[in-house]
């Protein structure tokens, strides 16, 4: 007979309780309050990566912005990677998404008059980034959270970790996941499978991300033969704090910020975003200039800074600084109270006084699970949104406080159709997707006793994939260093087949979550390197040394990353041009 | 088991038997473990070389990576805003994040699980009474009728947004909790956070369910059981100060009391 594990029936099932996933729980709940919905997140929702987004979330709203003006700050933004029609929807849909969130409790800052205030933000040709304080993820994340508790028909499993999706009859049809508290692997059933599991920047040494950020989502989908899309393109984000990897908000730019190197000089100038005006010029800080172009130039300068010498040494490694202290206290306390705070708990300095140092950190995934514009993936039933998926509006390198939009825009729509999806189907055979499950359930339980007699330590491994990836997938990149972080990233699956927990346990054993981690970002990692490895040219955050130049003749095109045995296969498709034809990327007043 | 026999376990401990003279880089931490299949309940005591600018929650997991897998908490950002690293530390509700080591000097430093919860494994509290208080007390936005999206944004001014702005900040880290006389001696008790939130949607200009809140917020283990010890608002990382939400309830909730006998007419909204 067959092994089964028990499952769990619902009409839509939600992997990642972030802002995608609540956004999805919800917009389905609305469309269709007939369908019992389930959210499977491994933390408890408030705890998801959402809630550290700092600078603000993008939206046309004043009277001297345009939708053309977003689009076209996004599509030039992206290097021309991003689909047209996905991005005209995103920018369109976007202000209606933050007005709804207003209506939920978003506590919003405000003008004078109560309107809804916007800043400046890198990129971007106007002001229109929303925000709260330099909180505003966390202040969306919460107000999506609390909003969700009145949604009666929205179960959730926190702290339940998903495993596999569960594909019967040519459809997902929900998730194998394993119970932290108790250690049981269930099937949790649904007619619709959404994933908004968050990016993986931890397959990264030094990042911004949490510690859960480890692309689990993308990693099931891709077991599951759907294709990780744009996966060779890595947000640096060009002011974290040395050590920690802590992300210092953008919106310290957008709020009149500057960077210096070592000779204090802002070096910015030096690198085609325009002449540095004084910041006593009422016209300081200008869009699209300077210290608010966009981040994958930013932090590609910090490199060619840090090759010139001109930058600080500390025992962190190179640095710069990024100065605030004309703001003034007040200003500081009242924008970017975070940025205090977390600078004098973790700098060590209190930026009203001193410069923040900072240097490029691994940010944000613009790759992922494979999405058209409806959300919805190539496997039937099965949607993606936020930051696992790629649709892509991000392209070649994503705008800062886009993604927070993202999330609403597409959570929105992956719910809407997930349910009309779910509405019209059923099960195919329980007794099938059971059986799967039990296999997801012998890989658990492997893993707990060591079935491979292996000694390899989870750590050791990581940090030995951290490391190479930072070695040939970090800024800039040639077909040499990529290809030995390729050959590594190999090796290291095989030894990850001799992984030996010292918890055997089944209750809370947290360190089999992190085998389980492990497993999957081996995977992203994968998928990450050969993508690069195969793009032979430079776009945006994606800078081949061997390749300097953008190649829209070959390459005006998505990757696909497939699994295959060994190496993932990579093809490529078109990306969608509708009215902005590719041009050179210009900043700079 | 409850966690707030900690404080008696401290005789358990296992010191360890080191005797020499340790640098000044180096510190003992003497962790509480309990294993919920057996039941049994320690504390393990793990020497940790550190850098200067190291958290306990980074001696955790050099614990856990180098040393003993076995060991179980929950963390996350690591930058003090997801609320998943409350631990008692030598003592003290913190987020372990942004405990420093050197701060503890010359050690030993104890970690243990907040205080006033169950455990359900070495440093992992069970919080789900929480959420259940939370959605209780009805933390969203009511209104008698919603406002079309295509009429726009609810104007509120900044001076409307200040005057509850300071409740939004609760991270649900459950250090105000593990700080609370009242929920260590009545678990039904609402608690400090529970009662912010109410307090945080009563007084936000977009909101029209104050008086649902009430029913919740008024009730036996709402704020009447508040003896106002502020701990919670001592401890609190985020500044929130829950003690003077639940202050300012007990005005309004007072006034409505009253208001109820004297003009049962104005009390309806």
């Amino acid at each position: 007979m067959i092994r089964q594990v028990e499952s769990l029936q619902h009409d839509i099932v939600i992997v990642g309780g972030g802002g995608a996933g609540l956004r999805a729980a919800i917009a389905a709940a609305e469309a269709n309050p007939s369908l019992d919905i389930a959210v499977v997140s491994k933390v408890y929702p408030m705890r998801s990566h959402t809630v550290a987004a700092e600078g603000g979330m993008a939206g046309v709203i004043k009277e001297n912005d345009s939708f053309e003006r977003h689009i076209y700050d996004t599509i030039s933004g992206s290097d021309w990677l991003a689909d047209q029609d996905a991005v005209e929807l995103f920018v369109k849909e976007a202000p209606d998404e933050l007005i709804q969130l207003e209506h939920w409790g978003c506590p919003w800052s405000r003008e004078p008059d109560g309107s809804v205030a916007v800043r400046p933000f890198g990129g971007m040709q106007v002001q229109r980034t929303w925000f709260a304080a330099d909180k505003t993820g966390f202040h969306v994340l919460h107000a999506l959270f609390q909003t969700s508790m009145k949604l009666t028909s929205v179960k959730r499993y926190d702290e339940w970790f998903a495993l596999d999706l569960l594909v019967d009859a040519g459809r997902c049809q929900g998730v194998a996941a394993v119970e932290q508290r108790s250690g049981d692997v269930k099937a949790i059933l649904g007619k619709a499978v959404i994933i908004c599991s968050g990016g993986g920047g931890r397959v990264f040494p030094f990042t911004t991300n949490a510690a859960i950020k480890t692309g689990d989502g993308m990693a099931i989908a891709y077991r599951a033969g759907v294709a990780l899309k744009d996966m060779e393109f890595v947000q640096y984000h060009p002011t974290g704090l040395p050590g920690t990897g802590i992300l210092i908000t953008e919106a310290t730019r957008g709020e009149g910020g500057i960077m210096v190197n070592r000779h204090g000089r802002r070096y910015l100038q030096d690198y085609d975003l325009g002449a540095a005006l004084d910041i006593s010029d009422p016209k300081h800080p200008q869009n699209r200039t300077m210290e608010l172009g966009p981040r994958d130039r930013l932090s590609q300068a910090f490199v060619m800074e840090a090759q010139a010498g001109n930058v600080f040494e500390g025992r962190h490694g190179t640095y710069v600084h990024l100065d605030i202290r004309h703001l003034g206290e007040k200003i500081i306390d009242s924008k970017l109270p975070f940025v205090r705070e977390l600078a004098q708990n973790y700098a060590g300095i209190d930026p009203v006084k001193e410069p923040i140092p900072v240097r490029p950190v691994v940010h944000y995934m613009m790759g992922g699970i494979d999405t058209d514009i409806a959300a919805a993936t190539d496997l039937p039933g099965l949607y993606a949104a936020g930051e696992c998926a790629c649709v892509s509006i991000n392209g070649a390198n994503r705008l800062g406080s886009n993604s927070l939009t993202e999330l609403l825009v597409f959570g929105y729509h992956a719910g809407r159709n997930a349910a009309v999806f779910a509405g019209d189907s059923g099960f195919s055979d329980i007794g099938s997707l059971e059986a799967q499950a039990a296999r997801s359930e012998t890989r658990v339980r492997d893993l707990l006793s060591n079935s491979s007699g292996g000694t390899e330590r989870i750590a050791t491994i990581r940090d030995a994939m951290t490391k190479t990836m930072e070695e040939g997938a970090g800024i800039y990149r040639d077909a040499k260093a990529l290809r030995a972080t390729c050959d590594n990233l190999l090796e290291l699956r095989e030894r990850f087949s001799n992984v030996n927990l010292d918890d055997s346990s089944l209750a809370f054993n947290t360190e089999l979550t992190l085998a389980l981690e492990l497993d999957f970002m081996l995977d992203v990692a994968q998928t990450v390197a050969f993508s690069a490895l195969a793009r032979k040219e430079s776009r945006g955050s994606h800078q081949r040394t061997d390749h300097p130049e953008r190649d829209d003749g070959q390459y005006l095109k998505h990757s696909l990353a497939f699994r295959a045995d060994g190496e993932p296969r990579i093809e490529y498709k078109d990306v969608t041009i509708t009215k902005w034809p590719p041009a050179e990327r210009i900043y700079g007043s | 088991m409850a966690a707030d026999q900690a404080v008696e376990r401290s005789g358990d401990s296992v010191r360890a038997a080191s005797g020499g003279v340790a640098p000044a880089e180096s510190i003992t931490l003497e962790v509480y473990r309990y294993d919920p299949s057996t039941g049994e309940e320690s504390f393990q005591s793990y020497d940790v070389e550190f850098e200067d600018d190291w958290v306990v929650l980074d001696a955790l997991n050099h614990i856990k990576d180098t040393i003993d897998g076995t060991l179980s908490y929950r963390w996350s950002c690591r930058m003090g805003v997801c609320g998943s690293c409350g631990m008692m530390v030598s003592g003290y509700p913190k987020l372990t994040c942004s405990a420093f080591l050197r701060d503890y000097l010359p050690g030993p430093i104890r970690v243990e699980p907040l205080l006033n919860f169950e455990v359900e494994r070495d440093l992992i509290i069970d919080f789900d009474g929480f959420l259940e208080k939370l959605e209780s007390v009805k933390p969203w936005i009511i209104r008698d009728q919603d406002k079309p999206i295509e009429d726009g944004e609810y104007l509120q001014t900044p001076a409307q947004l200040a005057s509850y702005k300071n409740y939004t900040m609760c991270i649900n880290c459950m250090l105000c909790y593990a700080a609370c006389p009242v929920f260590g001696h009545n678990p039904d008790f609402l608690g400090p956070a529970a009662l912010a939130l109410a307090h945080r949607y009563n007084l936000d200009s977009r909101d029209e369910g104050r008086e649902q809140r009430l029913k919740v917020i008024l009730s036996n283990d709402g704020i009447w059981d508040c003896t106002f010890v502020g701990e919670c608002s001592i401890v609190c990382p985020k500044g929130v100060d829950p003690a003077g939400a639940i202050q300012q309830s007990k005005v309004t909730g007072a006034m409505e009391y009253y208001k109820s006998f004297l003009a049962p007419w104005k009390s309806r909204k």
